[in-house]
């Protein structure tokens, strides 16, 4: 047999095969591999936002004109809710370090509570995001209007509320001068992007899906803004009408009776914030993260289990809740970038 | 039963009531701060506008606050700071290396095709 090594390695030194050259268990040092290839993937994704964005220039949306919502406050609220969020989860993550160090000194009911109260705020968490992707998928109460010149402009304003509708024309499920007072603002939209809205010079006739027309009461818009997004014939990219002429253009593009001339909300499709591309980066990127989060719960739910058991306990360390306390910092970490660069800037 | 062929590393990282105390309050310590560096980066948002002349700036401060934060969970929270001079270095390099160039290139390339896409057309 070819060449016996003819130096032995010694198991007490560095590289000898018992010894970690840096000091970990394999457990954990594969947790931070992980971490750092996974931290690669939202990179490329932050990246390639960043050159999406980079190459829309002007178009793209900004961050506190789009999420400027509360739950139960409604709007005005320029990227508090986001704060709150990226509260939420870095108190989690405090919590989730204070676990790991009531684990180091084997207090088996100090790491029972901070876990318990981790898993908590990663479930406000979820819940949050679940708020605002529904939020974002609905959209605001104007919309984006597409103008005659063929631009695109978003609209900012106090959007009038609808009182009632009267029914003017019967349909099949409404009787002539039936008042109805449900479910208005969705209808209303349905019309908006489906071009079944008109103006009789007196109030807004739309007609419903049974084939009714009622007349709309509702209070004016006021304080009317359209900021242009999309380049059109007359209006360019960051164009911001406002007073009459807004009121007029806008008028004019919502009754025209023409089909998707209103968006609300966003699918993968299109979305009223601007590019397509914007939604999609929302969708994917937040939604990445979200199933990140969620799996952390899980995993956290998991551990929590095992220590309630004992099960670590009985082996001498809490080595566990330290490699999922990473995972979770790590998710931490991720938003902290999310937020930076999707909302602030 | 005593196994002398494992090496438990993370017995290395045990410590008594004394020492918890004192890193529980360098934990709230970091705390305060991550929640103040939160609540100026929205106020800093709130209050300037990205029209205004001062919006560079503003946007430089976030990614400066954002490094602090994610330096302050990096080397605090998840303990790096505690690790060996090696593996830190295994885990940051490929950020240091491979990321900051490519987020330079990606967003000059980013900024010229739109630039052609204004000017020739998609």
């Amino acid at each position: 047999m070819a060449g016996h090594a003819s130096n032995e390695l010694s198991t007490e030194s560095p590289w000898g095969g018992k010894v970690s050259p840096f000091s970990t268990s394999y457990g954990k040092l594969m947790m931070w591999f992980f971490l750092v290839s996974d931290a690669l993937t939202f990179g490329g994704l932050l990246i390639a936002y960043g050159f999406t964005r980079h190459s829309a220039q002007d178009a793209w949306p900004i961050g506190e004109e789009t999420f400027n919502s509360m739950p139960f406050l409604g709007h005005g609220y320029p990227l508090l809710y986001v704060a709150l969020m990226t509260f939420i989860l870095i108190v989690s993550s405090v919590t989730m370090v204070l676990a790991v160090e009531a684990g180091h000194r084997m207090d088996k009911k100090g790491v029972i509570k901070w876990l318990a109260l981790t898993i908590v705020g990663g479930f406000f968490f979820v819940g949050s995001q679940a708020w605002e992707w529904s939020h974002f998928i609905h959209g605001s109460e104007f919309g984006k209007v597409e103008l005659a010149d063929g631009s695109q402009a978003i609209v900012k304003g106090h959007f009038g509320e609808i009182k009632s509708f009267k029914v003017e024309t019967a349909g099949a499920h409404h009787k002539k001068g039936e008042v109805i007072k449900e479910d208005l603002l969705h209808a209303y939209q349905h019309a908006m992007s489906a071009g079944q809205i008109k103006h009789d010079g007196k109030s807004a006739l739309l007609t419903l899906h049974d084939g009714s027309i009622v007349s709309v009461q509702k209070e004016a818009d006021e304080h009317l803004e359209l900021v242009i997004k999309t380049n059109g014939d007359k209006y360019k990219i960051g164009n911001k009408i406002e007073g009459k002429e807004a009121l007029n253009i806008y008028g004019e593009a919502v009754y025209s009776g023409e089909k998707n001339r209103v968006i609300y909300g966003a699918n993968l499709e299109q979305n009223e914030y601007g590019p397509q591309q914007y939604g999609q980066f929302f969708f994917f990127i937040t939604g990445f993260h979200g199933f990140h989060v969620f799996s952390g719960v899980i995993i956290n739910i998991i551990i929590l289990m095992g220590v309630i058991k004992g099960t670590y306990h009985k082996r001498g360390h809490y080595e566990m809740v330290e490699k999922t306390g990473l995972y979770w910092h790590f998710v931490d970490l991720v938003w902290v970038f999310v937020f930076t660069f999707f909302y602030l800037v | 039963m005593e196994r002398d062929d494992i090496i438990e590393y993370s017995l290395y990282t045990h410590h008594d009531d004394e020492q918890g105390k004192k890193l529980r309050k360098k934990i709230w310590m970091v705390t305060l701060l991550l929640t103040l560096v939160t609540v100026v980066e929205v106020f800093l948002g709130a209050m300037i506008k990205q029209d205004s002349a001062a919006w560079p700036y503003v946007k430089l401060t976030f990614i400066i606050l954002t490094l602090l934060k994610a330096g302050y969970i990096i080397l605090s929270f998840m303990h790096l700071g505690d690790e060996k001079k090696a593996m830190k270095y295994v885990i940051l390099a490929p950020y240091i290396v491979f990321v900051i160039y490519l987020i330079f290139i990606a967003l000059t390339e980013g900024a010229y095709v739109g630039n052609a896409v204004n000017s020739y057309g998609a």
